[in-house]
């Protein structure tokens, strides 16, 4: 009867082809699999890149096709990378103490060992004690639980508050922004129990696998993302590809008449938010173990704003397009911020990218939004029906 | 017959000013029946009432054979129990095909998890066949509605309402920019589902009424100034002096 999924969207298959590829080919060429060409910090890169774009996919469907710009994703992203940072971070000082214990006289107890571990990741803010939020850091499993939990119902509530009184447009966008800001700046204080704006560190250490190299890990990593990446894009093509889509693109393009057909608009609205939120936490779990730290200014306002950019330069309504924003934007912000741009000499005057990049950023937002509205996506879908 | 749709006493008024003032009058189980009236008599503002879009400050609306008012239901629970609305300037998705809008239109489970497990059926499909010859849109299915004419997206409009399967059709001006041909057709499309449901159609064209052959409702500065066939209403000293006369 009905073309099956995959008859119904052909970008899927060609997506997950290149995904595949791609990271074989990084694989072989990387310094952990005898490669030499590709090095392990490069690997890293490109892994934190595939997270990039899960959480722009997430952005896609929050914003490109249910309409809601939300400017607070980054935070859930982030928030997914606290809780499993947690878990690493435990988990490896656990193993640091228990090691130098273990040369002591008298075996240590449970609470000594505890409290040395308590000491260890809370001396930067002053304090030994473990915060009631750490009370499960010990265990792998809960914190992953926590990964999707926490965010998720951190969403599940702003949404059906601010969806239930009809906030919507720009007034959601502030109020997304507003929750962005608050939380940050709750993390930036010492005593929310996140070790302030020390944030969480060593996560690149997993704990159990100490034996295994970084360049060895670091292409694990890159695998689980782009599985990640892999099963969000089947995940959110699938999602829009049906009845659910057409509800949810009409009600992008006009709520009221939706409603009118009797479908519960803000039942959707807080679906499509909640969902997204929690593959953007997903994202940021495997991100931040890539990146070895997160702090509070990695969810300030400013990158949920980023990712809106990135999004609508590679073309929002489509998902492959915020694939394309993600990775172009992010990478060539990598090359330039990173100094390996050359720079440009005017003779009086030196343009220098890390100072420039986000000017050029910038200006491209501008140039795309009035220009190519349909964004470097769009741009595609022109070349490919002709 | 039993009434489908009573209003009775109510009152809107927009800061101060009265847009609807102790309107009264009831819609029978499948009538037809035309609401004529002067720009900003509240012809619109009814039906937003109707369907949940205003909120009266005072009054009744009561629906159906239970008796259950509409002023405690949303929008969409006024949709599923029955009101189906046409709006004035024809808002159909524009972005999506002629089939998808009528898809979403089809009366089926709302709740999103069972829209997400939606499987489009054999029964589906040919519903929306008929519908599409209904309205004479069998070979526009795949366009998309966005590139279709004026007139046509009116109809795909009204398709989209009798997809819904409502007892109660509400339609806004659905003749307003089209050519002859296109009033007839929309005229024997409304004919036709009056056949099997209350239609209420607002319209200024009185040809357009009289083709439709119904009891006719004048509204003025938001209350009913005659009721009756249009040959009654339109001798109407009062109509002809607001409306007919100028
Ligand atoms: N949301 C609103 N806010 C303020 N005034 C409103 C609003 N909606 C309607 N009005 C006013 O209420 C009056 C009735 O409007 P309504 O749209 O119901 O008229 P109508 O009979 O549909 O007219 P038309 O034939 O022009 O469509 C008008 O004077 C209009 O300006
Ligand atoms: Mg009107």
């Amino acid at each position: 009867m009905e073309r099956s999924f995959f008859a119904r969207s052909p970008s899927v298959l060609i997506f997950i082809s290149m995904l595949a590829l791609f990271t074989l080919l990084v694989t072989v060429l990387s310094e952990g699999m005898g490669g030499e060409v590709i090095s392990t910090s490069m690997v890293k890169t490109l892994g934190k890149t595939l997270c990039l774009c899960l959480v722009a996919i997430a952005m896609d469907l929050v914003w490109g096709y249910c309409g809601i710009l939300s400017l607070g994703h980054f935070a859930f992203f982030g928030l997914g990378g606290y809780m499993i940072g947690m878990w690493l971070m435990y988990a490896r000082t656990e193993i640091i103490v228990a090691a130098s214990l273990a040369n002591t006289e008298l075996p240590p107890t449970p609470q000594e060992i505890k409290d040395a571990i308590g000491t260890q990741i809370f001396g930067v803010v002053g304090g030994s004690d473990f915060p009631m939020i750490w009370a499960f850091a010990d265990s792998l499993a809960l914190q992953l639980l926590f990964v999707v939990a926490v965010p998720g119902l951190l969403a599940l509530i702003f949404g059906w508050l601010a969806f239930r009184s009809r906030v919507t447009g720009v007034y959601l966008s502030i109020l997304t922004q507003a929750m962005t800001l608050a939380l940050a700046l709750h993390l930036f204080q010492n005593d929310s129990g996140l070790r302030g704006n020390n944030g969480l560190s060593g996560l690149q250490n997993i704990p159990g696998a100490q034996d295994i190299p970084q360049s060895v890990l670091s292409v694990w990593f890159l695998w689980a993302s782009a599985f990640a990446l892999g099963l969000g894009y089947i995940l959110s093509a699938w999602v829009v590809s049906g009845k659910f889509g057409s509800v949810v693109r009409g009600i992008r393009d006009d709520e009221a008449r939706v409603r009118f057909l009797g479908y519960h608009v803000e039942s959707y609205k807080l679906v499509v938010f909640t969902l997204t939120a929690v593959i953007a936490a997903i994202a940021g779990a495997l991100y931040y173990p890539q990146a070895g730290i997160i702090n509070p200014a990695e969810i300030a306002p400013i990158a949920s704003i980023y990712l809106a950019v990135w999004v609508a330069i590679g073309g929002r309504g489509r998902i492959y397009g915020a694939v394309i924003g993600a990775a172009f934007v992010s990478l060539l912000s990598t090359w330039f911020t990173g100094g390996q741009a050359p720079n440009i000499d005017l003779g009086f005057y030196e343009v220098r990218w890390t100072d420039w990049w986000l000017v050029l950023l910038g200006l491209s937002f501008v140039v795309v939004t009035l220009l190519a509205p349909k964004g470097i996506g769009g741009m595609f879908d022109r070349l490919v029906r002709k | 017959m039993s009434s489908l749709l009573e209003v009775s006493g109510v009152f809107v008024s927009f800061d101060g000013f009265k847009a609807i003032n102790n309107l009264s009058f009831s819609i029978d189980t499948g009538e037809m029946r035309a609401i004529i009236g002067p720009n900003g008599a509240g012809k619109t503002t009814f039906m937003d009432i109707v369907t949940g879009k205003t909120r009266p400050d005072e009054g009744k609306v009561v629906w159906g054979s239970d008796n259950v008012s509409l002023l405690k239901m949303s929008e969409s629970q006024i949709a599923r129990a029955g009101v189906g609305r046409k709006f004035q300037r024809p808002t159909v998705f524009e972005d999506q095909s002629v089939r998808e809008n009528l898809a979403m239109a089809l009366r089926n489970k709302r709740s999103p998890f069972s829209v997400l497990m939606y499987r489009k059926t054999h029964q589906d499909a040919a519903r929306i066949d008929d519908l599409a010859e209904e309205i004479g849109l069998t070979a526009d299915l795949k366009r998309r509605s966005g590139d279709l004419s004026h007139g046509q997206k009116q109809w795909l409009e009204i398709g989209m309402l009798l997809a819904q399967d409502p007892q109660l059709l509400l339609i806004d001006e659905p003749a307003a920019g089209m050519t002859v041909a296109e009033r007839d057709h929309t005229t024997e499309i409304l004919k036709q589902a009056a056949k099997t449901r209350a239609v209420v159609v607002v319209e200024h064209d009185m040809d357009f009424v009289r083709k439709l052959d119904c009891k006719v409702t004048v509204l003025h500065e938001g209350s009913v100034l005659a009721e009756g066939s249009l040959d009654h209403v339109t001798q109407n000293q009062d109509v002809i002096d607001v409306y007919l006369g100028r």
